[in-house]
């Protein structure tokens, strides 16, 4: 067993559990967005910052990558930390503001102000959608390509991957996906994915506003049929 | 792409590690790009993802996904190339080949990119075109390096290159002059000699620039095969006392016009050769 301080309070963990577990345990609340029990901690969207270690010596840390360590002086929500915190989300409210769970993260983060010019990607490159499908649903259909600002997440050569079993699995755990078939005009937001078997967004000429890569997309597959 | 190349590209680094890149580096030279097929091979055979390997394939930026052109061209646009104006020598190269940075030309001769630093600083803005670096280019420049290297970088230039030079000579038996006028070869006389290999018999010209690999032959050679040579008029083997200091294959002699001897290894694509102009040793 390890024992470290998580803001002041002594907890003893196993070893190899992370700050996040550790905190989490104890009932300090942190914010994510690219973590999620089953999948393996990839520490992209960078919310879970925590500040460790003292004096000039204190650094910020993603706690859900950072394994707990003997003596570890660990603060989840002070001053630092939360600055940070905020600062993370307004860029990501800035590059994907059409997401429902950021904007609910941001509000309840008191963030009320945007600065940055809003780009609505489609995608925020969380990869929570390529370890869903490498470690739950054991494709490995999807994945990065590219790097750099051409980073992308998709299937090899952009077509219909043979591992694809069209599961949804990225869909649902996407925070970006989630209004992809809502188009512009929310009260015709009824496509609810694989329930839905008249989608509407197979009527419109061009859906601008399609922020998934599955092509054609699960919903549109039930309809064909 | 013919698949068994490509197996056996794969079959050679299996079993030392992650030799993933390794297997893509030899690819891409072997075709000058990585083909999809070759890309789905390469995972199949390894027991990779495909997405793993596209994602490799994507990362790396010596990579490329489409066929390039038979020249490449890359102009630094790192910080000591950019504040040199290297980003107005790119659109100038763009502006010449009529395409963007990153194509490649229609008639696949070039293909453009811009890159981050190649690490010459000091001689920039550099362009390299067929490893061949070109230093603080000028838009006036652009036009010269490509015409060059239409042209062909790596043939040897004679009058730029001191280091070579032309060779007169003949059969050390005879004393007939080799040298043939009428074929030139890197822009001068070719040596004329008759080559057997194999049961194969044919004539066999080698550049007579001194250091010079260029041959044509009757036959197609394959690399590393030990050719006799014989002179062509009085029908002597040209072989020499010693062996190739480089592989230790037989040599061949030949007597130099202005004094000494040439000799010359006889395995072909080995570049053993040596010039002894007190014409000892023999």
């Amino acid at each position: 067993m390890i024992t470290l301080a998580i803001n002041r309070l002594p907890v003893a963990v196993e070893e190899g559990e992370t700050l996040l577990e550790a905190a989490r345990f104890l009932g300090f609340p942190i914010p994510t967005l690219c973590h999620m029990d089953g999948l393996s901690p990839y520490g992209a969207c960078r919310l879970c910052v925590v500040e460790i270690g003292e004096g000039p010596k204190a650094r910020l840390v993603s706690s859900c990558t950072y394994p707990a360590q003997e003596g570890l002086k660990v603060r989840t929500a002070s001053a630092r930390v939360l600055r940070a915190r905020k600062m993370i989300l307004e860029l990501l409210l800035a590059s994907c503001p059409q997401s429902k769970i950021i904007q609910d993260l941001a509000s309840a983060h008191r963030v009320s102000q945007q600065r940055f010019r809003q780009e609505h990607e489609d995608c925020i490159l969380c990869g929570l959608c390529v370890r869903m499908c490498e470690q739950q649903m054991m494709a490995k259909a999807i994945g990065f390509r590219g790097r750099g600002e051409t980073r992308s997440i998709g299937t090899p050569f952009d077509m219909k991957s043979e591992q694809c079993r069209l599961c949804g699995g990225c869909i649902y755990v996407c925070p970006a996906c989630q209004l992809r078939c809502t188009y512009t005009e929310p009260d015709k937001a009824i496509c609810g994915g694989c329930a839905n078997l008249s989608p509407p967004c197979v009527e419109k000429e061009q859906f601008d506003d399609m922020m998934c890569y599955m092509n054609p997309c699960v919903a549109c597959e039930i309809e064909k049929d | 792409m013919k698949t068994d190349e490509v197996v056996s590209i794969i079959d050679k680094h299996q079993g030392q590690g992650d030799g993933l890149i390794s297997v893509l580096e030899e690819i891409q030279s072997k075709y000058s790009y990585l083909p999809t097929d070759a890309l789905k091979l390469v995972a199949e055979r390894t027991g990779r993802s495909p997405v793993d390997v596209y994602g490799v394939a994507t990362f790396y930026k010596s990579f490329s996904l489409k066929p390039r052109g038979k020249h490449l061209c890359s102009v630094c646009l790192g910080t000591a190339c950019h504040v040199r104006s290297g980003q107005i020598i790119a659109q100038e190269f763009e502006r010449q080949l009529e395409v963007k940075a990153g194509e490649t030309t229609p008639d696949h001769e070039f293909t453009l990119e811009t890159v981050a630093c190649l690490g010459a600083c000091a001689l920039g803005p550099i362009v390299v075109v067929d490893g061949h670096y070109f230093s603080k280019v000028n838009t006036a420049k652009v036009r010269s390096i490509l015409k060059r290297a239409r042209r062909g970088l790596d043939k040897v230039e004679i009058k730029t290159d001191r280091r070579i030079f032309p060779v007169a000579v003949s059969c050390p038996r005879c004393n007939h002059s080799l040298m043939d006028p009428a074929h030139p070869l890197d822009d001068a006389p070719s040596v004329r000699v008759t080559a057997t290999f194999d049961g194969q018999h044919g004539w066999l010209r080698l550049s007579s620039l001194y250091g010079s690999p260029t041959l044509e032959s009757k036959h197609d050679i394959p690399v590393d095969t030990v050719v006799d040579f014989f002179c062509p008029h009085c029908h002597a083997e040209l072989r020499g006392a010693s062996s190739c200091p480089e592989c230790g294959a037989p040599m061949v002699a030949m007597i130099v016009r202005a004094g000494g001897i040439v000799q010359i290894c006889a395995r072909r694509g080995c570049k053993g050769h040596m010039l002894d102009l007190n014409g000892g040793g023999f």
